[in-house]
């Protein structure tokens, strides 16, 4: 015990060291959050000004001519841009009702919570899949086995513009049922999620005016995680758009363009995937376009799905 | 019994046992059936994949799998060991940069600034960057690093796949960190800062650590997404068919190998890949169920 009991109490002031570690760190974590945002404005950038030439060049016929045509240096992505919009939204389309029926059937008690709960584990785990995995099973598993039903959808509806090519290998069909293997569990997370969420008090109403299970589902639970629901499904149309390798793989990759649904064709991440390597020219600058196209397709998707989450969103 | 009802109402009492033809109870077991069945569906592709990847990938083990270098095309024998290596490499490249920086982002947004604007507009920045497709990625280290030789005058090489995997490991690394520090009781900071620590302190010895388990997780569950990435791969890191070369040069890696040999015509390539799927594919399952255990385990 000291003997002099102002030295005890006396004001200990912070040795400079320490304020300068302090502030420094704190500047340090300043930097490394803002490299978030350096590195988005730089893509901007980069593929901006990569894109110019061909932006110059081709303006707005790029985005409506379908001649993709590196011999004569010609290039037109309607062909690309048609794939990445049609695979994405039928994809979109087949995965929605799945997955959030999905959801519902795993965060109801239609069986023991057990079970629910080994679903929901292998649904994330389809997740966990490389793209590049799911696309070996297509090529060699999916497509090989899908064919003789696309053969029967050709020889059925052919007259339908969708399905007027005979399926020969690779196409858009396969890509499209990939991008619902690839999607279905961004849909089924976040909605399984939005519906867990609902405050049970609203269930416990439903079911007080004598409303049965599904009138609860479907007019009270549902509505009140709707907010949810749509963004994930907009998170989902955005990886659908912008997902590469299962895609490039079985899409066949093909520059003609073809209304069916059963003919080759390209997205533009699969065409990057493709021809960004070996390309000169104003070839680079015309994927270059094609890129800058991808970025503001899934900046406004991604954009969109984060407002409605928060605009939709009820407070209880 | 009765005169307790009979006083309050003269109505008949109504028939109030479940009939399961009414309409509504049919519509019901019919719409709980589909559910049902949606769920099986989505259950499927799961089994079919790794039932494949499993049935095809496990009869090609061996140990030359694992430590020897690809076949020639044409020719029989051979590994994957170039590749393994290759994503080794590549991945632990692109841990050390988005690791580090991704936690300090995390913990500037919650211990600095939790409500201001630029916080707000660095969380935005972080969903929008993790909704970018891995391909822009790819195509933008391609043309700021590859393109203008900015390593050290190295065109194709890991450290640029690493840096290409970095961006879009990164969003992620923030959002975990920031998440698992903002659960972090407000006690202990207080009670830190008032035993008169600094916010240094304060940070590197009670809040991080009291955090730690769940950016463990997150950050492992990163790692194992960007081990199976291909996309940023193909013209960063490019590919190699020989043992690794330092970071300064292109390299191999399994999910590039996937890619190049499912589209050779050759049978040896093709059981190659099939091989590094079920390499690739048991590695990420493992993390992630060890991660999810492990998680399960520390928030009960």
């Amino acid at each position: 015990m000291p003997t002099d009991t102002s030295s005890r109490y006396l004001l200990r002031h912070r040795p400079p060291s320490e304020k300068l570690v302090d502030t420094g760190f704190n500047w340090a974590a300043v930097l490394m959050a803002s490299t978030v945002a350096i590195v988005l404005f730089a893509i901007l950038l980069i593929v901006f000004t990569g894109s110019l030439e061909s932006m110059q060049l081709y303006g707005w016929r790029f985005l409506v001519t379908s001649n993709w045509n590196p011999v004569l240096d010609e290039y037109g992505a309607f062909t690309a841009i048609y794939g990445t919009l049609v695979t994405s939204l039928v994809s979109l389309a087949i995965a929605v009702p799945l997955g959030v029926g999905t959801a519902i059937f795993i965060t109801e008690s239609f069986i023991p919570k057990r079970w629910r709960e080994i679903i929901g584990l292998m649904v994330e785990l389809l997740a966990a899949i490389p793209s590049v995995v799911l696309g070996l099973w297509a090529i060699f598993v999916l497509e090989p086995s899908l064919r003789p039903l696309l053969t029967w959808l050709h020889e059925s509806f052919g007259s339908i513009p969708l399905f007027s090519t005979i399926p020969l290998g690779p196409g858009m069909a396969p890509a499209i049922l990939v991008l619902v293997v690839m999607i279905l569990p961004i849909i089924t997370a976040i909605s399984r999620d939005s519906l867990n969420q609902v405050p049970i008090r609203l269930r416990q109403a439903a079911y007080g005016i004598g409303s049965t299970r599904w009138t609860a589902i479907l007019q009270v639970i549902l509505p009140a995680a709707i907010s949810g629901i749509v963004g994930g499904v907009m998170l989902a149309l955005g990886r659908a758009m912008g997902e590469t390798m299962a895609v490039t793989m079985i899409i066949g990759n093909s520059n003609n363009f073809s209304w069916s649904l059963l003919a080759p064709g390209n997205t533009i991440a699969a065409m990057l995937a493709n021809q960004f390597g070996e390309a000169d020219g104003s070839q680079v600058s015309s994927l270059m376009y094609a890129a800058f196209v991808l970025i503001i397709l899934t900046l406004v998707v991604n954009v969109l799905a984060q407002l409605i989450v928060k605009r939709l969103s009820l407070k209880y | 019994m009765t005169n307790l009802i009979s006083t309050t109402s003269s109505r008949p009492i109504p028939d109030l046992t479940f009939k399961q033809g009414k309409p509504r109870n049919l519509v019901g077991a019919a719409l709980t059936g589909l559910a049902g069945v949606f769920a099986l569906i989505a259950v499927l592709p799961l089994l079919l994949v790794l039932g494949y990847v499993l049935y095809k990938g496990a009869s090609k083990l061996s140990l030359d799998l694992f430590f020897l270098e690809q076949p020639a095309p044409g020719l029989d024998g051979g590994g994957i060991g170039n590749a393994i290596q290759g994503s080794i490499i590549v991945t632990a490249l692109a841990s050390a940069l988005a690791i580090p920086i991704g936690v300090g982002g995390g913990i500037f947004l919650a211990e600095y600034s939790r409500k201001g604007w630029f916080a707000q507009f660095i969380r935005f920045g972080t969903n929008v960057l993790s909704g970018v497709p891995s391909i822009i990625a790819g195509v933008f280290v391609y043309s700021s690093i590859v393109a203008t030789r900015a390593l050290f005058g190295n065109a194709y090489s890991a450290l640029a796949g690493g840096i290409a995997l970095a961006v879009l490991m990164l969003p992620t690394v923030i959002k975990t960190t920031d998440e698992g520090l903002k659960l972090v009781p407000d006690d202990l900071r207080r009670a830190a800062l008032g035993v008169g620590a600094s916010r240094f302190v304060t940070i590197i010895r009670v809040t991080l650590p009291s955090a730690s388990r769940s950016i463990a997780t997150g950050v492992v569950l990163a790692i194992a997404r960007a081990a199976g990435e291909t996309a940023p791969l193909i013209f960063t890191a490019l590919y190699s068919p020989w043992w690794a070369d330092g970071i300064f040069n292109p390299i191999g890696s399994l999910s590039v190998l996937i890619y190049k040999f499912a589209t050779m015509p050759y049978e040896v390539q093709n059981e190659l890949a099939w091989a590094a799927s079920f390499v690739l594919v048991i590695f990420i399952l493992i993390i992630n169920l060890i991660a999810r255990w492990f998680n399960q385990l520390t928030t009960r």
